[in-house]
């Protein structure tokens, strides 16, 4: 199991005894079993399995998109397991930054508007709003697309805009699942680039869900899924250029 | 902000024009049929109470009962006779009274046969008078009937339109009346009331003789001397009436109303009729309000994933339901805006219309301000409330299922 415990460093999510099991007809499915994991403040971690390994049922726990069945999921020491739906809505807004596999931006919005979205939900003063995510766009090379629609895009600049909007609301925790899932090399290198600078300079704590064993060499942890259990956790010493 | 759940949805109906457009049909054809009808009706009413109005307020109206929709039309086995007149004019406080009797006889000119109003008047001079008071009539050409006419006739304004008989009737031109011959010895200026402006009025006499009414007339208007309440003086002819003709209290066969009265039983009669239009118009309404709701489902369907975004990001359940709350209210909003102009477009059509074919002054319609501004608000909820049930589905969606939804 975890081999080299980064003890000093700042729990952020605890996951202790989590199960998630749903029902298929009348039968138990456990989609994770007896997960405990600790995911350190400033880590880029990796969640690593093949398909139906369990590690987007994982991924839903860590977005607190879902509620685990069994257990405690510990998020800055606070149990989230039993918090209200509108309590998990105002913590994924504030602490929480997504990035997707299909990008999902919102097509009738602009790459700006999509941008500034998640600061409408959290009441951003409008002039600070709009300098930010002009900020952040430019930040992610897009300084130039800021008022193209998704369709009119590229999927790499599409994923810069996903990019762009899960830093808006500055949140501690960026989670990307198989963000480059849906890209060329070339872009998913970009990509991956983004993610290794924002956690390298900006410090962002970095969970990547991954299928892609390749994708997770510059990923100081990894813990690997297989049929909803963890079987392996890895940490590695990275020396970012 | 706000502005911003305001926005949201606008960015979605223009997105998707032709839908919405398609949205908007019910709540435009529902909001279109409301506001011309009570534009129209509300002119209308206007119409009818100015009509009755310039009877003038000291002039009482004496007529056999339940023919209040056909204000002297003697087609009642109730008679109302001469002797009713004298009874009323010896009434303390009558001033004047004058008689008079309609019906829609064949009237030929220029071998064209057609049916007008034709009314039968007192020749005397203050009674003609006070007749033609009654009905805003004027002499614009030639003169009034005198007491020793017979059979002469003075004309509504339209007969001196060629479009009636395709041909100007002129001054001692002869007109065939019940297939006897009538001498035009004058014309009458336009009212702006089509009936009277279309009528033809001759001696009550000769009237009565061609029509076989002997001492019959259809409706009595008695003047009441200044400074006396109408009212007052109505009871007392009540009064009068009941003891000549018989009567016990309770049973008169006649009614006598002030102008204001019978003003205000049109007004009801027709507020019945727009009730009853309104109430049809309002079924579109529905219709419309369940056409919003069909959208809105269709489109939490087709927006569940965009859903799931939004709650990832952060949004909460009431804030997804705002947003599709505000996009039907918009569907009923914009079906609203152009419900009203078409409906004010409609009535200002009619109005347009009937003024070109009746004249001017007879309807004359008004924009009511907080009309519009009412059924804007009131569109705009019904788009809420349809929209209601699709939001609060949309509000209660699961994140992680409305992300993995395709």
């Amino acid at each position: 199991m975890d081999k080299n415990i980064s003890h000093h460093k700042k729990v952020l999510l605890h996951f202790k005894d989590v199960w998630k099991t749903y029902l298929m007809g009348e039968q138990p499915l456990h989609v994770l079993k007896n997960i405990n994991v600790e995911i350190y403040q400033g880590d880029f971690t990796a969640i690593l399995g093949p398909s139906g390994s369990g590690k987007s049922t994982l991924m839903n726990l860590v977005g607190i998109l879902d509620v685990p069945s069994k257990g405690s999921i510990y998020l800055d020491g606070h149990d989230i397991s039993k918090l209200s739906e509108t309590e998990l809505a105002k913590i994924r807004g504030k602490k929480l930054g997504f990035i997707f596999q299909q990008f999902n931006l919102i097509p009738t919005l602009t790459a700006l508007e999509n941008v500034i979205l998640p600061t409408i939900f959290q009441n951003m003063s409008e002039p600070s709003r709009l300098e930010k995510s002009q900020k952040m766009l430019a930040k992610v090379g897009l300084a130039d697309r800021m008022h193209h629609k998704p369709t009119e895009l590229s999927g790499g600049q599409q994923q810069r805009v996903a990019i762009a909007r899960a830093l808006m609301n500055n949140p501690e925790i960026i989670l990307a699942d198989e963000p480059t899932g849906n890209l060329d090399s070339h872009s998913g290198r970009q990509i991956m680039e983004m993610l290794l600078n924002l956690h390298s300079q900006e410090h962002k704590t970095i969970i990547l869900v991954t299928h892609d064993t390749h994708l997770v060499q510059h990923v100081e942890r990894t813990i690997s899924l297989k049929d909803g259990e963890i079987v392996d956790i890895k940490t590695k010493q990275i020396t970012h250029k | 902000m706000i502005k911003d759940y305001f926005l949201l949805p606008l960015k979605e109906i223009k997105h998707r024009k032709l839908r919405s457009f398609l949205t908007l049909f019910g709540i435009i054809i529902g909001i279109t049929a409301v506001i011309s009808l009570i534009t129209l009706g509300q002119g209308l009413q206007n119409a009818i109470a100015k009509q009755f109005t310039t009877l003038g307020t000291d002039k009482l109206i004496i007529s056999a009962k339940g023919n209040v929709l056909n204000v002297g039309l003697s087609i009642d086995a109730v008679k109302i006779t001469t002797d009713d007149i004298k009874v009323i004019q010896k009434t303390p406080g009558v001033k004047n009274t004058a008689a008079m009797i309609y019906s829609s006889p064949r009237v030929e000119f220029n071998d064209n046969p057609r049916y007008f109003y034709v009314m039968g008047i007192s020749t005397k001079d203050e009674e003609r008078t006070l007749i033609e008071e009654a009905h805003s009539y004027k002499l614009l050409k030639g003169r009034s009937l005198q007491p020793t006419d017979n059979s002469k006739a003075v004309l509504g304004y339209e007969f001196l339109q060629k479009e009636l008989f395709n041909k100007e009737i002129e001054l001692s031109d002869t007109i065939l009346l019940a297939d006897t011959e009538f001498k035009v010895v004058g014309f009458y200026d336009r009212t702006g009331n089509p009936v009277h402006d279309k009528s033809l009025v001759i001696p009550l006499k000769r009237y009565q003789e061609l029509f076989n009414k002997s001492d019959e007339v259809g409706m009595i208007i008695a003047q009441t001397q200044a400074g006396e309440n109408p009212s007052l003086i109505a009871d007392k002819i009540t009064k009068e009436l009941r003891k000549s003709r018989y009567l016990k209290e309770g049973k008169e066969d006649f009614s006598i109303e002030t102008p204001e009265q019978l003003a205000s039983t049109f007004s009801t009669i027709l507020d019945i009729m727009q009730i009853v239009l309104i109430g049809i118009a309002c079924i579109s309404l529905l219709v419309g309000g369940i056409g919003i709701m069909n959208t809105m489902y269709t489109a939490v369907l087709q927006r569940t994933k965009e859903i799931g975004v939004m709650k990832a990001l952060g949004a909460q359940n009431y804030q997804i339901m705002s947003l599709f709350l505000i996009e039907s209210g918009f569907y009923g909003l914009g079906g609203g805006i152009i419900g009203v102009i078409l409906g004010i477009f409609i009535a200002k059509f009619a109005e347009y219309s009937l003024t070109l074919y009746l004249g001017p002054s007879f309807l004359s319609v008004e924009i009511n301000i907080f009309l519009i501004i009412g059924t804007l608000l009131f569109s705009f909820i019904i788009g809420c409330i349809s929209g209601l049930a699709p939001a609060i589905r949309a509000s209660k969606l699961n994140p992680v299922q409305s992300l993995r939804y395709e």
